[in-house]
């Protein structure tokens, strides 16, 4: 054993009551991931725009399906999340915002925005 | 002289010194992206409600090619580099994780030329 491997370690994940704060950090990531895939997505319709009508009119088929539209819900979802966590992030990378009391409404500002946003975009656009 | 203790000279371990060139490059990306992520779902239903035709015309005003282009470019960079963390995270083989990063970009970055080759086919006019 080398001496790095003998220092003492912090407490892990399980010893902590589980806080808001941390459901936010593991979702950026889940939102990252699944916005990734949206990506793909975006290249296919692209895609399908660029050529004939019948190709492009399968992909507007298959996103007015049940399936595609509860894609689309997911990566809307997604996005808006990512997007003010994303804002929440950039704060905390200028060096504000890290007290435990904001940190907690940050996260419950972001929630609310997050339903606020995906659900006002749907029903408005 | 190196102020390196003779220990961490032997161990080998220590800074790749590429740090923050891919932290710049995720807050960067993330900066342009909450511009232009913005524009393109505001965009969005509009230009899909109005149907193949519209949406090539919409899709080569050069201003919306250009920004069009501008957001997948970003886009791919950011998940990229976002996708390259979860996996040097979670994927612990040595051959697995190699393979896992390769794969990565080059997903992304086919994806990317994928985007950004149907935008140009439509702004310069080409008939599928």
């Amino acid at each position: 054993m080398t001496p790095a491997d003998r220092r003492p370690l912090s407490p892990h994940l399980s010893i902590y009551r589980w806080p808001v704060t941390m459901t936010l950090s593991i979702l950026h990531r889940v939102s990252g991931v699944a916005l990734s895939s949206g990506l793909v997505a975006l290249a296919w319709w692209l895609a399908a725009a660029s050529g004939d009508a019948a190709g492009y009119r399968a992909v507007v088929a298959f996103f007015g399906s049940m399936p595609g539209q509860l894609l689309l819900f997911g990566w809307s979802a997604a996005f808006f999340f990512h997007l003010a966590n994303g804002v929440r992030h950039l704060v905390w990378d200028l060096g504000y915002g890290f007290e435990i009391r904001q940190a907690n409404a940050s996260a419950w500002f972001v929630i609310a925005l997050t339903v606020l946003l995906t659900v006002g975009y749907w029903v408005l656009a | 002289m190196s102020l390196r203790s003779p220990l961490g000279r032997v161990l080998g371990t220590g800074s790749a010194r590429a740090g923050t060139g891919h932290f710049w490059q995720q807050r960067l990306s993330a900066a342009a992206l909450v511009v232009l992520g913005l524009w393109f779902a505001l965009a969005l239903p509009a230009v899909v409600a109005a149907g193949q035709g519209a949406l090539r015309a919409w899709l080569a005003a050069p201003v919306n090619s250009t920004l069009l282009i501008l957001l997948v470019a970003a886009l791919a960079w950011h998940s990229s580099l976002g996708v390259q963390v979860v996996i040097e995270d979670y994927v612990h083989g040595p051959l697995a994780k190699l393979v896992s990063l390769v794969a990565n970009r080059f997903a992304h970055v086919g994806a990317a030329a994928a985007a950004a080759f149907a935008i140009l086919r439509i702004a310069f006019g080409a008939m599928a």
